[in-house]
């Protein structure tokens, strides 16, 4: 076995996918001396014509990515911020998206966008802090937001090998996690399908990315009263609605937990489609940023504004005791 | 490209076309001159503008007129219509409606067959409305940067929509790429031999690896921006200026270097062949609604329905 941390394995992945497939090329900035170290030793390895350091223009190198991916190339392109992705958003949602419906199947865009360090890091405040993987879940760009170092490989090589358009973030929150692993083990992970951190009887978590980690810790601490199923959707579009609807099967009642903006977040979703369709027999709940939410400055008050353990807790404890026994 | 517009103009009126089209009529010398500079496998990007640049590439025009009537025999089986079109089997990577933006995805397509080892080359077309998009400026600095076998064709056919170039545009247009190391041309974009003229000097730099260039076609656009504009009829120019503006004709110039003959025998051609794509379109079939969301993912995923 071997500790594996989450960068590591983004830069595995990437790695992997190259030595594999010389479609797979790496854009973005600064890259070639992997400032971010996640295109580490990619260079060294597979040459300045396969990972290319491109100026500050992110709506023109997400555009080329396009076009280079329609004549056969596999881009990824790391993105130094999350924010990056709105001046991106035009090129990725309005053409790469696009593109297959657009031209009547004609052609495919096999470009993996990936966001290192996505939501709040510590001190970075309002332009780089946010965690936009909603809005990518909206407009229907397949998203990915892995929570473990393995499954930062295993969704990462899915999204390269991925013959559409996919979104991978990185949570800043779960960069520094470890996980001990069989290098031999890791595999793709296929978009769609959950994964069931720990199971439980009385209430489902779904927890969103490194909320996940959160989740297992409120668990832990509850589980003398309560005993908490963690649900981990890994990707939010496509998302898996029947692990969901199996879980809630089991326990009826529902509490989420998503790092990104209340109105129109995918948080809002999960509770609609289980209240439309699944079994649930008290009211649900969700914890998220605030509606429209800037991260300030400050310490505190960036904090504030994120989804914390302490309104998970009570959500849980809320959501335990109301509605009708099962 | 005239008697084709012409032909989708009286459908848009007859209730065939779905919204309408941005007819290319008094630019085709263009089109024309610009395709004709290519190999059949050489790739063009188009815009909003863009039926005359996707016939002159060589698009069946049945299939064609079938996809501006949004007819599943179109060439993006109706998923696209006059502002999407695209047949990538030809080397046409789509029509664009939106301003600019093709200008990267033409540079990333030939980057990636020069990638390959092809000397292919990418004919990006965009109105002088595209040159005040960041993305463009952008894209014509790294272009420029990575030598890409690129060959940027602005059609400044004197407006945006109704903006007067001279009222959005400061400096030039050909500065524009200069400031980028990019060789500009303003080309008499009425005279289609003038224009083949032209492209052809860069499509041969772009395969000789010495990178892009700019062609600024000078041009007028006759018709309306939009067939909206008919009912509209938003005041932005004179009839008099538009007359003045379609005095020159570029047909009239090209036609009048053909044999008359044989010039009545092209027309007679022509004429038998959109008759033919007319009633092709017409005929075809509509797309069935239940497949609305075919082709939204490459595998297949599909979405989940808007109501349950
Ligand atoms: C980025 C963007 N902004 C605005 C529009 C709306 N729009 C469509 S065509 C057009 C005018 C474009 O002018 P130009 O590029 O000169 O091309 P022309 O219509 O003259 O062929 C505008 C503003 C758009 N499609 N895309």
């Amino acid at each position: 076995m071997t500790i594996l941390s989450y960068l590591k394995a983004l830069n595995r992945a990437i790695s992997d996918e190259m030595a594999r497939d010389e479609a797979v090329c790496v854009f973005g900035e600064d890259v070639r001396v992997a400032v971010t170290n996640v295109t580490a030793g990619l260079v060294k390895r597979f040459g300045d014509g396969r990972v290319l350091d491109m100026p500050i223009s992110e709506q023109a190198f997400t555009g080329i990515a396009t076009g280079a991916a329609m004549a056969g190339r596999r881009p990824v392109i790391e993105y130094q911020i999350p924010a990056l992705l709105f001046i991106a958003f035009e090129q990725i949602v309005n053409q790469a998206h696009k593109f297959s419906l657009m031209t009547g199947g004609q052609t495919h865009v096999p470009v993996t966008y990936l966001i290192p360090s996505s939501g709040s890091r510590d001190g970075w405040a309002g332009q780089h802090s946010d965690h936009p993987y909603s809005l990518f879940a909206h407009v229907g760009v397949k998203t990915v937001v892995p929570a473990t170092p393995a499954d930062a490989y295993g969704l990462l090589v899915t999204a390269i090998r991925d013959d559409d358009p996919v979104v991978v973030f990185a949570p800043a929150g779960a960069m520094g996690r470890r996980q001990d692993v069989d290098l031999a083990q890791l595999a793709p992970v296929p978009l769609g399908l959950g994964r069931i951190h720990r199971p439980g009887t009385d209430v489902t978590v779904v927890a969103v990315g490194h909320l996940v980690h959160t989740a297992l810790e409120v668990a832990e601490e509850l589980a003398d009263t309560i005993d908490v199923e963690v649900f981990d959707p890994r990707s939010l579009h496509p998302f898996d609605w029947q692990g969901l609807a199996e879980s809630l099967e089991r326990t009826g009642r529902l509490v989420v937990i998503d790092d990104s903006n209340r109105s129109c977040g995918i948080g809002g979703e999960i509770l609609a489609t289980a209240a439309e369709q699944m079994r649930l027999v008290a009211p649900p709940k969700r914890i998220t940023r605030p509606d429209g939410a800037v991260l300030p400055f400050a310490e505190g008050l960036d904090r504030a504004l994120q989804p914390s353990r302490e309104q998970l807790r009570h959500a849980i404890q809320a959501v335990a005791k109301t509605g009708s026994a099962r | 490209m005239r008697r084709f517009e012409e032909r989708a103009i009286e459908l848009v009126h007859a209730g065939h076309i779905f919204g309408g089209i941005h007819p290319y009529i008094g630019q085709e010398a263009v089109a024309a001159g610009t395709c004709a500079a290519l190999r059949a496998d050489d790739l063009i990007t188009s815009t909003h503008r863009g039926h005359g640049h996707v016939l002159a590439k060589g698009a069946d025009p049945a299939r064609m007129m079938a996809e501006i009537a949004g007819r599943s025999t179109g060439l993006n089986a109706g998923r696209g219509g006059s502002m999407h079109a695209a047949d990538f089997g030809i080397g046409i990577l789509g029509a664009n409606a939106i301003v600019g933006a093709a200008a990267p995805i033409a540079t990333g397509a030939a980057w990636a067959a020069r990638c390959a080892g092809s000397d292919r080359v990418v004919v990006t077309y965009f109105g002088d409305g595209a040159v005040s998009q960041g993305v463009v400026l952008e894209t014509f600095n790294m272009a420029a940067l990575w030598r890409a076998p690129v060959v940027f064709v602005c059609e400044n056919n004197g407006f945006a929509t109704t903006t007067r170039t001279a009222d959005a545009v400061a400096g030039s247009i050909t500065g524009r790429a200069e400031a980028f190391g990019i060789p500009a041309e303003r080309v008499d974009g009425r005279d289609a031999e003038e224009v083949f003229a032209a492209t052809s000097r860069a499509v041969a730099r772009a395969r000789r690896e010495e990178g892009p260039t700019l062609l600024e076609c000078v041009t007028y656009r006759f018709d309306a921006h939009h067939t909206w504009e008919h009912a509209a009829r938003p005041r932005y120019r004179t009839a008099e200026e538009v007359q003045l503006g379609s005095s020159i004709d570029p047909l009239d110039i090209q036609g009048a270097r053909i044999d008359p003959d044989l010039r009545a025998r092209i027309d007679a051609d022509i004429e038998a062949l959109l008759e033919e794509a007319v009633r092709f379109a017409l005929e075809s079939p509509h797309p069935d609604p239940a497949t609305a969301l075919d082709h939204l993912y490459a595998d297949g995923t599909t979405a989940r329905a808007g109501a349950i």
